[in-house]
């Protein structure tokens, strides 16, 4: 299908592109021109319509309307095998790997050779061969399960390569990767650039938008609101407004108050991970009444664990104390009747259960409690209209409080974390990733809902790898590596550098 | 030429409308009949005369209905417990060994006795309905402890417990409470069987020779309660939510193991009331054939009435006819060859609730 034409300018043409799905127009006449070498980003706030246009350009939906051209080409993709076959590769943000089977095997996965016999020593080399050429190291061996996230994504691009991609699409693909990972993968990003593929690249994340991309198209509401410009000049301002369609404030408006008593003492805590490891070693920390306490790190260093440990979903030593009452090693019950509030990292893993309503999901932490719970029964007139209350209360958009929960979108079900969690008024939050994945939009009315529990004299343990937030909202902040606490200090006297050194474990104690 | 129209299935992005699940699930019952037509046509008889007989013998008097309630019983007493565990996700096969131990434990009321037999009817009814219940329960705890503390898989313990049951009983059966050497237990006192519509045929002639049981009432009862307990009560909250993320359940601060242990000593206990059911008010004995597969099709009936508690009722009473129109009719095969149809296009036709089918002409995809 593919014609080779290497004077022709662009590797993607999409034109006046319109598809509609039940009560949205998803695209509405949206057009995308991919140079061929370039790395052309695409903004836009969740449900803006990104995901439908890459998934039309990968061939998964068809358009109602509108013309693509490859390389100068009309294509009329009946599925993605042939968006693969004109050379289209996507890697989505989560990644579709087997993770009991090697790197080699799952990049043969699904492909006509070898078709009996596998002797895959022979694959292996050949793909040694396309690492070498585009940099991207990672052992054709081992197995996924023992890679990092990042080895990971290199696995999904891989594929996409092996596949003979010349157009790749990288559904944000920096959302799961700490610092160090970023930038490895904008590095990967210039040198396939430099050997002739073309990248599209979604993002949230305005400063690598501005670090990485050649050009850049935004989409609001399923329209073009910028076309092609350069994103050099442009500050980040500027490109949130074009996301949002209004001005949006990054300067978080934290003022100074004098945290209270001590709600949460953790004293010596160490706990285990689930292949039997330490994962947390003898943590010690206190938070007080109206103090943001943030724990910076590298995914992987034992946060998911501390995290668990606290909320009880997780057995540990050591003493956690909720306004002197221990609560460490008890059921989850027990401290959420202490006021402890917890949002969880994975939304829809934990947060919520994704099949069930709106309302269903609200009520999850006080559907034993007055006035929802009423003897045997739960009240669910009272349920409704706590989620309504909710719902508007929170901008919660849903069709209404029976949608099922999985339809709703990133920010929004996270929105409803936060409703659920802090409607029942905790004297403590533990919030981890609040803000991960989410668009600037929400990212902003999740930060201001923190800060309006610290006014409200609530404790708040924070943990996130979005370090420039963590710094912000914090008063105090901790760096966790190796399942240790590193130092704690004061978030003004902070400095990146030092706190980067500790992530990484090249500095173990704040100087 | 290419054919003028595409056919496309997307996924539903879109509400299903209320009346789908009921629709769709008919329409998979006629298409089982029709498929089981034209396989009768092909063996070579004419289907219309098979199944108007087939529907006489099911549905064409008084008595024949009579007879697929008495069948219905203890499908729906069944079909109520495996409610209750699938909505918690939990695959529990284990009705039909609990039916039986259900049935043993009620028949030791009157076997060892445990009252004596010239005690009032209902004392000695209740004891043997709660001594069902107990059977039942305790042979649900097994695997339910086994689940919660060592993770055992449940479809497994479950599917091998059966089997400990049959011959638990064949045990007894054959040997220290045998008739005269046959695989029974000698006919109970009259004291121990479930009042019969019959037995008021004196005074209305009408239910003469009708074998209806008040094994069906139960059914009726625990109908209700399961409904309640489903869609009203913080238990059935607590289910709902584990069967749709158990990880969001013990997020929220739900007791996993506990509730692992209630759903499968309660739907036990539902089975095991079944077994009582039947001994009391069908065979009147202890036996080896006391259930044509009630503790399997009770499994089919639940997930065709997709857990909906009422839904359990008329689902059970096509199978009851099928049961009870398969005794009629020759090859015999053919209610079960209908009842698998049944189960495997209504099992399908979810594809029709998750995705939808849009036809399209060709001329449209070209811009």
């Amino acid at each position: 299908m593919t014609m080779t034409n290497d004077d022709y300018p662009f590797a993607v043409e999409m034109r006046d592109i319109v598809l509609r799905f039940p009560g949205v127009l998803a695209n509405d006449h949206v057009n995308l021109n991919l140079n061929k070498g370039e790395i052309h980003a695409l903004l836009g706030e969740n449900g803006a319509g990104k995901s439908t246009l890459m998934n039309i350009l990968s061939g998964l939906y068809r358009p109602e309307s509108g013309e693509i051209k490859v390389n100068g080409s009309s294509v009329h993709f009946n599925s993605p095998k042939d968006a693969i076959a004109s050379g289209i590769g996507m890697v989505h943000q989560h990644f579709m790997l087997v993770p009991t089977l090697t790197v080699t095997e799952n990049i043969l996965l699904g492909l006509n050779e070898p078709r009996f016999f596998m002797k895959l020593t022979k694959y292996d080399k050949k793909i040694l061969a396309l690492q070498e050429e585009f940099g991207l190291k990672v052992d054709p061996a081992a197995k996924i399960w023992q890679l990092s996230v990042g080895e990971q994504q290199r696995v999904e691009i891989l594929k996409t390569l092996y596949r003979g991609a010349d157009i790749l699409i990288l559904d944000e693909p920096t959302a799961v990767l700490a610092p160090q990972e970023i930038e490895e993968l904008m590095g990967t990003m210039r040198t396939l650039v430099e050997q002739g593929k073309s990248i599209i690249f979604i993002s949230h994340k305005l400063n690598e938008v501005k670090a990485v991309a050649d050009r850049l198209t935004v989409l609001r509401k399923g329209r073009v609101t910028a076309e092609g410009i350069d994103p050099t000049g442009l500050s980040r301002g500027d490109l949130a407004e074009l996301m949002v369609g209004r001005e949006v404030i990054f300067q978080i408006e934290k003022e100074a108050q004098q945290p209270g008593g001590v709600v949460l003492e953790v004293e010596n805590l160490s706990t285990i991970n689930n292949r039997g490891m330490n994962a947390v070693n003898g943590v010690s920390f206190s938070i007080r009444q109206g103090e943001i306490f943030g724990i910076a790190g590298i995914a992987g260093n034992g946060q998911s664990e501390l995290v668990e440990a606290i909320t009880g979903l997780r057995a540990s030593t050591g003493s956690i104390r909720i306004n002197d009452t221990e609560v460490g090693n008890c059921p989850p019950r027990k401290s959420i009747h202490c006021g402890m509030a917890h949002i969880p990292e994975d939304r829809m893993g934990v947060g919520t259960a994704p099949n069930l309503s709106v309302t269903k999901n609200v009520i999850m932490k006080n559907y034993d409690q007055s006035p929802i719970s009423k003897g045997w029964r739960i009240n669910y007139l009272e349920a409704h209209s706590h989620a309504v209350d909710l719902k508007e209360g929170y901008d919660i958009q849903a069709p209404s409080v029976e949608t099922q929960a999985r339809k709703l979108s990133g920010g929004n079900l996270q929105k409803l974390i936060l409703a659920r969690e802090i409607s029942g008024k905790p004297q403590l939050i533990v919030a981890m990733q609040p803000t991960r994945g989410l668009d600037v939009g929400a990212i902003e009315s999740i930060q201001k809902l923190l800060l309006e529990q610290r006014r409200n004299g609530a404790a708040i343990l924070l943990l996130s790898e979005e370090l420039d937030e963590l710094l912000e909202l914090s008063d105090r902040v901790a760096v966790i590596f190796d399942g240790e606490l590193v130092s704690q200090m004061d978030s003004r006297e902070a400095n990146l550098n030092t706190i980067g050194m500790m992530m990484t474990g090249s500095l173990r104690s704040g100087e | 030429m290419k054919f003028p129209f595409k056919v496309k299935i997307e996924k539903r992005i879109e509400d299903l409308p209320k009346w789908m699940p009921l629709v769709t699930s008919l329409g998979a019952v006629l298409i089982a009949f029709i498929i089981s037509g034209i396989v009768l046509y092909l063996i070579g008889s004419n289907p219309i005369r098979v199944f108007k007989y087939f529907f006489s013998a099911a549905f064409g008097s008084w008595g024949a209905f009579s007879d697929i309630l008495v069948k219905a019983t203890p499908l729906i007493l069944i079909g109520l417990g495996c409610c209750l565990a699938f909505k918690m996700k939990i695959i529990s096969i284990g009705a039909e060994g609990q039916f039986f131990m259900g049935a043993f434990f009620a028949s030791l009321v009157v076997l060892v006795p445990l009252v004596p037999l010239d005690s009032p009817k209902v004392l000695v009814l209740s004891l043997m309905a709660v001594m069902g219940i107990i059977g039942g329960a305790l042979y649900g705890l097994i695997p339910g402890l086994l689940k919660a503390y060592f993770n055992v898989n449940v479809i497994i313990t479950t599917l091998m417990l059966n089997y400990v049951a049959v011959y638990w009983n064949n045990y007894w059966i054959f040997g220290k409470y045998s008739d005269l050497g046959f695989q029974m237990t000698p006919t109970f006192d009259k004291v121990a069987w479930l009042p019969r519509l019959a037995d008021m045929a004196k005074e209305i002639p009408f239910f003469s020779g009708i074998t209806l049981h008040l094994g069906v009432v139960f059914g009726l009862i625990a109908a209700v309660l399961i409904w309640l307990i489903l869609k009203y009560s913080r238990w059935g909250y607590e289910i709902t939510l584990i069967g749709d993320n158990p990880k969001a359940a013990e997020y929220a601060g739900i007791n996993i193991k506990r509730n692992i242990i209630l759903v499968m000593v309660v739907s036990g206990a539902l089975a095991g009331l079944a077994g009582m059911s039947e001994v009391t008010g069908v065979v009147h004995r202890l036996q080896e054939e006391i259930s044509s597969n009630y503790g399997f099709s009770g499994l089919i009936v639940a997930w065709l009435a997709k857990l909906n508690p009422f839904a359990v009722i008329p689902v059970a009473i096509l199978f009851g006819g099928l049961i009870v129109a398969g005794r009629e009719i020759q090859p015999s095969g053919l209610s079960f060859l209908i009842q698998g149809m049944i189960l495997f296009l209504v099992i399908s036709s979810d594809v029709l609730l998750r995705y939808k089918i849009r036809v399209t002409r060709r001329e449209e995809e070209v811009v």
